[in-house]
C-alpha cells in the first residue's frame, strides 16, 4: 500500500498527490511514470512522475478528472493509500545542453514538462516556457514554471489570463521573431502535440512529444501502447515515452486513444451508478 | 487387477454448450473411484519409461502405486519430491508429449492417464492434506533474490527457502505467477490454485514483493550489491510478436498477451465489475496454433464472440497446442483456418478493423524441422469480413534485464546465456532459467531450470561459506 501525504486541488478538474514510495523516488527522472491500480477491481493506469522528493521518499502526481478511474483517484484524501504503485517506468527524457529550448505544457501537460523543464535549466538550456490552458482558472504551476525559465509566457484559449489563443501562437511568433530555438519539447493533448509538431517542422527544429496511449503492464508486455514511429511500431511504454515528434503518426495514435470510448462510458455510468463507489 | 483395462479412464468435464458461457473450469477431475480405478491401469513397470519422459523425473509408477492403495497424500508428496507444483502441472503440462507417450500401454491401448492423476492427488492434499508451514530450514544468513514469480522463479523460492536462504521475489506486476495468473485462463488453470501455491512459498518464508520491475526499480548489480549474494533471473518470454503486416495498428488487433491479460489478469470478463474493458467484436481471427492461440479462442468466445476462427500456417497434425486444449477448442465451436496465413488487415475510417486478407498454403517439401514447409498458393487471397483479430505467433524475452545489466550475455532472439546445467549466465552470482533462456516453453521446463539452478545457487554459496569457514578456523 502506498500512501499519499499531500493532496492538493490546483484547479477544479486537477489534482496533486505526494505519495509515500521510497523505492520508486530514489530512481526516478524527468520523464518518467508510474502505473498505479487503486483497489482490487480497478485498472492499471499510468500517470507521469510530476516530480520526486529523494530524501523523502515521495512521488508527486498530477492528474486531470477525466473518467472513472481518476475521478475514484481524486475522492482519496490524504492518509488514504493506493493498492499497487510501479515505476519508474519508460526511458528518462534526453536531458543535454541543447542551447535555447522551448518547453510547451498544455492543460494537464504542464505537470509533465515541469521536472524536465528543470531538468534542461539544470543542464545550462536558456528555456523559453508556454504553458496554455482553456482559462486562467484551469492554469496551475504558474510561479513552480516561472522558476525554472528564463522566459515564461502564458496563453489560454479565452484570454482570461496572459495571451489569448493557443500555445502554438505563443510559439508561432517566437520562432518568427527569428530567435534561435535548438530544441522543442511539448506535453499536452494529442491535437497540441501534433500542432506543435507540424509548426516546427516548417522551421526544420528538433521536437519531442511524450505520447500517452492507452497502457495495460507498462513493462513491454501487451503490445497495446504501440504507436507508429518513423513507420516502425514502438512500445511506448519501454520505448518512450519520449518521441521524436516529426516521426510520430499522431492520425493513429488519436485513433488508437478512441478504442474503448464506449466502455469507458459504460463505467463512468456504472461508478455513478453505485454511487457509495468501493470504499 | 488381472483383466485387461484397455481405455483410460475419462474425465468428466463441464459441458461445450454450458461452459462456453462461463470462465469456470472446464475439465472436473477425477472422483476417488475414477482415480483408484485409473491408477490401476499402471504396469508398474521396473524401467520407468514414463519417468524418463518427465522433464524433471519424477518417480511416476511410485506415486501411482501409493495412488492404488488410497494413500493419496503419500502419493502427493512422492511427486513433489521432484516437483512443487503438481495441482498446476496435472492441469497444463502436454502429457502427451511427455510422459504419457512413453507409457506402454500406449502401445496397445490408451497410455495412464498420469497427468489427470497427478492432478487429483495434487487437488486431494490441496483440500484434504496438512497446511503447509515455515521450512523449519536452519538459516544461512545467506540473501538470494529472484526476479519474475512464474513458475522458474516460484521453484528457485521455494527450495533455497527450504536450505535456510532469506528469498525475496521481485515481481513487476501486481500479482505474482507469471503467465499462470496473467496468460493462462481460469478455465483451465483457476487462479486460486495459483495463489495457494504461491502462499505455501511465502509461508515457507520467502518474500513476494509486487510492483517492483527490476531494471527500473532496482539493476541487478544493485541487488547484489544490496546484500543479495546471488540472483536467479526468471522473467519469461513475455514480449509479444507482432507480423508486420499493414493494419497491425487498427483498434481491434490486439496481441495475444494483451487481450489475455486483460482478460485474465484484469478479469475484463467481469467489467464493469473490474474497471478494465475488453472490445470483441461478433467474428474474431486468432492467427497462430499453440496453446496461446487456442487460450485466446476460447476466451473469445467466453467473451461472447459469434464466430471465432484459427488462422494456422500450417497443418492441424502441426498445431503445438496440447492436444486436450486445441479438442476443447473445437468442442465450443472453434472453427479451424489451417494452411492460411493473413497478408493485411482491413480497416474503416474510424480505424477499426473490418476484414481479414488471407492466403492460401499448401505443404511442401520437409524443412529443418522435419515439417513440411507451408508453400503460398499464388493468387488464392480471399478476404473475411472480421471485428478482432488477436496475434497469438509467438513471444519473446523481455529485453529489460539484458538491457540494464551490460555484462549479461545474451543469444539468438534475445535469450540469456545459461548453462543448461546449472543456469550459471556469464555474470557470476547470476543465474537464469524458464522461458527468459530457452524462448517460450513450458511451464515444467521452466520449473526445472529453476530446480537445477536452485541446487547450484547453494553450491555456490555453500562453497563460499565453507571456504570462509575453513580460512577462520584455527588449523
Ligand atoms: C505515459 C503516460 C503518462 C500519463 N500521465 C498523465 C498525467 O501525468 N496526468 C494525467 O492526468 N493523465 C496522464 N495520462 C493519462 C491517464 O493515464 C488517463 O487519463 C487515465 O488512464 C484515464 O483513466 P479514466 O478511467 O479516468 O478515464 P477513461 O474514461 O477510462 O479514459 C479517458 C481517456 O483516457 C485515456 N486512457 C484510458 N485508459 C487508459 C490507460 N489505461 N492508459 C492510458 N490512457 C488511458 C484514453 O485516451 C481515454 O479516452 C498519462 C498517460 C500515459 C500513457
Ligand atoms: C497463454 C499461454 C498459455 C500457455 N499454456 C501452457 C500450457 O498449457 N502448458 C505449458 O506447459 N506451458 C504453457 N505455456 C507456457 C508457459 O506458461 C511458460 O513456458 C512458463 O510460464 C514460463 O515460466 P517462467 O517462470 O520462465 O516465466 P513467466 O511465467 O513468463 O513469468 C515471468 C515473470 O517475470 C516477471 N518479470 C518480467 N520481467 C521482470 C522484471 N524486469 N522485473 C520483475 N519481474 C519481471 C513477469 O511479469 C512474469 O510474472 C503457456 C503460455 C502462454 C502465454
Ligand atoms: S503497456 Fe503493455 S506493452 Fe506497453
Amino acid at each position: 500500500m502506498y500512501r499519499i501525504i499531500e493532496r492538493q486541488d490546483l484547479t477544479p478538474t486537477i489534482k496533486l498527490m505526494k505519495v509515500v514510495a521510497p523505492a520508486i523516488a530514489r530512481k526516478a527522472q524527468a520523464g518518467q511514470f508510474i502505473i498505479l491500480r487503486l483497489h482490487g477491481h480497478a485498472e492499471r493506469i499510468p500517470l507521469t512522475v510530476a516530480d520526486y522528493d529523494r530524501d523523502g521518499g515521495t512521488i508527486t502526481i498530477v492528474f486531470q478528472i477525466v473518467g472513472k478511474s481518476t475521478e475514484e483517484l481524486a475522492t482519496l484524501k490524504e492518509g488514504d493509500s493506493i493498492l499497487n504503485f510501479a515505476g519508474p517506468l519508460g526511458e528518462p527524457s534526453e536531458i543535454d545542453n541543447y542551447g535555447t529550448v522551448v518547453c510547451i505544457g498544455g492543460g494537464v501537460g504542464v505537470a509533465p514538462i515541469f521536472p524536465i523543464t528543470r531538468a534542461l535549466r539544470q543542464a545550462g538550456n536558456r528555456i523559453i516556457s508556454i504553458i496554455g490552458a482553456r482559462s486562467a482558472d484551469l492554469l496551475f504551476y504558474e510561479s513552480e514554471m516561472r522558476s525554472v525559465s528564463d522566459r515564461l509566457q502564458v496563453v489560454t484559449d479565452d484570454g482570461s489570463k496572459g495571451q489569448q489563443g493557443l500555445v502554438t501562437d505563443a510559439l508561432g511568433e517566437i520562432l518568427k521573431s527569428g530567435a534561435q530555438v535548438d530544441l522543442v519539447f511539448a506535453i499536452g493533448p494529442v491535437p497540441m502535440m501534433r500542432a506543435v509538431a507540424e509548426l516546427t517542422k516548417k522551421h526544420a527544429i528538433r521536437t519531442i512529444v511524450s505520447l500517452n496511449p492507452v497502457m495495460v503492464d507498462g513493462t513491454g508486455m501487451c503490445g497495446g501502447c504501440r504507436v507508429s514511429v518513423g513507420g516502425t511500431s514502438k512500445f511506448a511504454c519501454v520505448d518512450g515515452p519520449d518521441f521524436d515528434a516529426h516521426q510520430v503518426d499522431f492520425e493513429e495514435l488519436q485513433m488508437r486513444q478512441r478504442t474503448y470510448r464506449k466502455e469507458e462510458q459504460a463505467a463512468n455510468e456504472h461508478y455513478h451508478q453505485c454511487a457509495c463507489g468501493r470504499g | 487387477m488381472a483383466e485387461e483395462v484397455t481405455g483410460r479412464n475419462a474425465m468428466p468435464v463441464q459441458d461445450p454448450k454450458a461452459r462456453v458461457k462461463n470462465f469456470h473450469e472446464v475439465a472436473l477431475g477425477y472422483t476417488k473411484e475414477q482415480a483408484l480405478l485409473e491408477g490401476a491401469r499402471c504396469r508398474q513397470c521396473k524401467k520407468k519409461p514414463c519417468s524418463n519422459g518427465c522433464p524433471v523425473g519424477v518417480d511416476i509408477p511410485a506415486f501411482i502405486a501409493l495412488v492404488k492403495e488410497g494413500d493419496f497424500l503419500g502419493a502427493a508428496q512422492k511427486i513433489k519430491e521432484s516437483n512443487n507444483l503438481p495441482a498446476i502441472c496435472g492441469r497444463v503440462c502436454p502429457q502427451e508429449e511427455q510422459c504419457e507417450k512413453h507409457c506402454i500401454l500406449g502401445k496397445k491401448h490408451e497410455p495412464v492417464a498420469i497427468g489427470r492423476l497427478e492432478r487429483f492427488v495434487a487437488d486431494y492434499e490441496r483440500t484434504a492434506g496438512p497446511a503447509a508451514g515455515s521450512s523449519g530450514a536452519v538459516p544461512t544468513g545467506k540473501k538470494v533474490a529472484v526476479v519474475g514469480s512464474g513458475p522458474s522463479g516460484l521453484t528457485v523460492a521455494a527450495d533455497l527457502t527450504k536450505l535456510g536462504y532469506q528469498v525475496t521475489v521481485f515481481e513487476a506486476l501486481h500479482d505474482p505467477g507469471g503467465v499462470l495468473v496473467y496468460g493462462i485462463p481460469e478455465f483451465r488453470l483457476p487462479k486460486e490454485i495459483v495463489r495457494a501455491e504461491i502462499a505455501n512459498v511465502s509461508k515457507l518464508g520467502a518474500e513476494v514483493l509486487v510492483d517492483s520491475v527490476i531494471g527500473k526499480i532496482q539493476s541487478v548489480d544493485e541487488l547484489l550489491a544490496d546484500g543479495f549474494e546471488a540472483v536467479y533471473v526468471g522473467t519469461g518470454a513475455g514480449l509479444p510478436n507482432f507480423m508486420n503486416i499493414p493494419g497491425e495498428s487498427l483498434s481491434g488487433v490486439y496481441s495475444a498477451n494483451e487481450f489475455l491479460t486483460r482478460t485474465n489478469l484484469m478479469k475484463a470478463y467481469l467489467f464493469p465489475d473490474y474497471d478494465t474493458p475488453i472490445k470483441v467484436g461478433k467474428r474474431v481471427a486468432v492467427i497462430g496454433g499453440g496453446n496461446v492461440a487456442m487460450d485466446s479462442a476460447r476466451c473469445a468466445l467466453r467473451l461472447g464472440a459469434a464466430e471465432v476462427c484459427i488462422v494456422y500456417r500450417r497443418s492441424g497434425q502441426e498445431m503445438p497446442a496440447r492436444r486436450e486444449e486445441a479438442e476443447h477448442a473445437i468442442e465450443e465451436g472453434v472453427h479451424l483456418n489451417l494452411l492460411t496465413s493473413p497478408v493485411r488487415i482491413i480497416g474503416n475510417s474510424d480505424g477499426w478493423v473490418e476484414a481479414l486478407e488471407c492466403i492460401r498454403f499448401e505443404l511442401g517439401e520437409p524443412d529443418e524441422s522435419g515439417r513440411r514447409r507451408p508453400v503460398k498458393i499464388a493468387g488464392s487471397e480471399f478476404t473475411i469480413p472480421m471485428d478482432t483479430v488477436i496475434m497469438a505467433i509467438g513471444n519473446s524475452p523481455n529485453p529489460l534485464i539484458s538491457k540494464t545489466t551490460p555484462d549479461l550475455q545474451t543469444g539468438r532472439h534475445g535469450v540469456l546465456v545459461a548453462d543448461p546445467a546449472t543456469g550459471a549466465t556469464t555474470k557470476q552470482g547470476v543465474y537464469a532459467g524458464g522461458d527468459i533462456v530457452t524462448g517460450a516453453a513450458t511451464v515444467i521446463s521452466a520449473m526445472g531450470a529453476g530446480k537445477r539452478a536452485a541446487a547450484a545457487i547453494d553450491r555456490y554459496l555453500m562453497r563460499e561459506r565453507s571456504a570462509l569457514i575453513s580460512s577462520t578456523k584455527p588449523s
